[in-house]
């Protein structure tokens, strides 16, 4: 039986390990058929993939090194990408960095390095690995990368990232419309909260989970199974006439 | 209190990949047990959903030793 993604190889970066959206993404991409190729930064994660690969029997078309924060990296990364699948159909960016210092207190604190390093990781990112995806992604694409309500409006503790996350949202805009030329589709979800590692470093996740589940629409949180399944939309033909749209995933809390 | 020691050593060899001899009340979880700080954030999200109870960020500073996890958890029930 033919899936949704048989055939497609996808790219998915940021698997840190099982509580990562990008693990709940790569699940629902296994469902739907897609071969899979995944990049990591640390020994840490691959170890992790590896272990995720052999629980949910797994076999992904290729594992590689890269860190987003060295374009040189980036484009071994997709060169390798090219000899080893071809071209490539959909990417999947899950990246994001901020120090732990500039996930709470004040927020004029916030030092120069500290913004610059979250820039640079959580959006810049999605500039560079978008210039090497698309030279591979000869017969069109789809390239989808996460963000949050922090982007949008503030959110307590959320800090250096909000700023990093409003940029990462404008970079999906001015990249959707460089690259629809080309038949690359360029989108972002936005998720509700999520007790990811990351997460767990912004101050106060806790209470944040508790208050979101009482206001939202839906009358709770939402799980990495959930943004899995809305960014495998994104990746999918189902939503070929969309881009540049930043889909809220998030039981509905963004209406309030 | 052997209830929860053996919980908490569980998920500690499944999430640091040691093996459970090393898992003693006395070990360190970052000297011993070789733990970086994501690890310690990953140990902890690992035992608030395993004992569905809430460990803050300032408690969470103060863990050093395994025992220090068990005490913590026995001290909340």
């Amino acid at each position: 039986m033919t899936k949704l993604m048989s055939g497609k190889n996808v790219v998915v970066m940021g698997v840190a390990n099982d509580r990562s959206i990008a693990w709940g993404v790569a699940k629902s991409l296994h469902t739907a058929g897609a071969n899979l190729i995944f990049t990591y930064r640390k020994e840490r994660s691959y170890r992790k993939l590896c272990d995720l690969f052999s629980k949910f029997e797994i076999k992904p078309l290729h594992i590689l090194r890269c860190d987003v924060s060295d374009d040189e990296s980036i484009k071994n990364t997709f060169v390798e990408i090219k000899q080893i699948a071809g071209s490539i159909h959909g990417l999947v960016h899950s990246i994001a960095y901020a120090e732990k210092d500039d996930l709470q207190g004040e927020y004029f604190d916030t030092s120069r390095p500290g913004y610059l390093l979250a820039h640079s990781i959580s959006s810049y990112s999605l500039i560079a690995v978008a210039r090497e995806a698309q030279k591979i992604m000869t017969h069109g694409g789809s390239i989808v990368t996460q963000s949050y309500i922090g982007a949008e409006r503030f959110v307590e503790n959320y800090n250096v990232m909000g700023p990093a996350k409003a940029a990462l949202e404008a970079n999906v805009r001015y990249l959707a419309d460089n690259l629809g030329k080309y038949n690359i589709r360029v989108n972002a979800v936005s998720s509700g909260p999520i007790r990811t590692l990351l997460a767990k470093g912004t101050a106060g996740m806790n209470g944040l989970l508790r208050t979101r589940a009482e206001k939202a629409p839906l009358r709770r949180n939402v799980d990495q199974n959930e943004v899995g399944d809305a960014t495998l939309f994104l990746l999918s033909s189902l939503s070929r006439g969309i881009t540049g749209e930043v889909l809220h995933v998030d039981a509905g809390y963004h209406i309030r | 209190m052997a209830d929860t020691l053996n919980r908490v050593q569980r998920i500690i060899v499944d999430r640091l990949g040691v093996d459970a001899s090393e898992v003693t009340p006395e070990a360190a979880v970052k000297d011993d047990l070789g733990a970086d700080s994501l690890d310690v954030m990953d140990l902890i999200l690992e035992l608030e959903d395993e004992f569905s109870m809430e460990i803050s960020d300032e408690q969470a500073e103060k863990i050093n030793t395994v025992g220090d996890i068990v005490n913590y958890i026995e001290s909340r029930s």
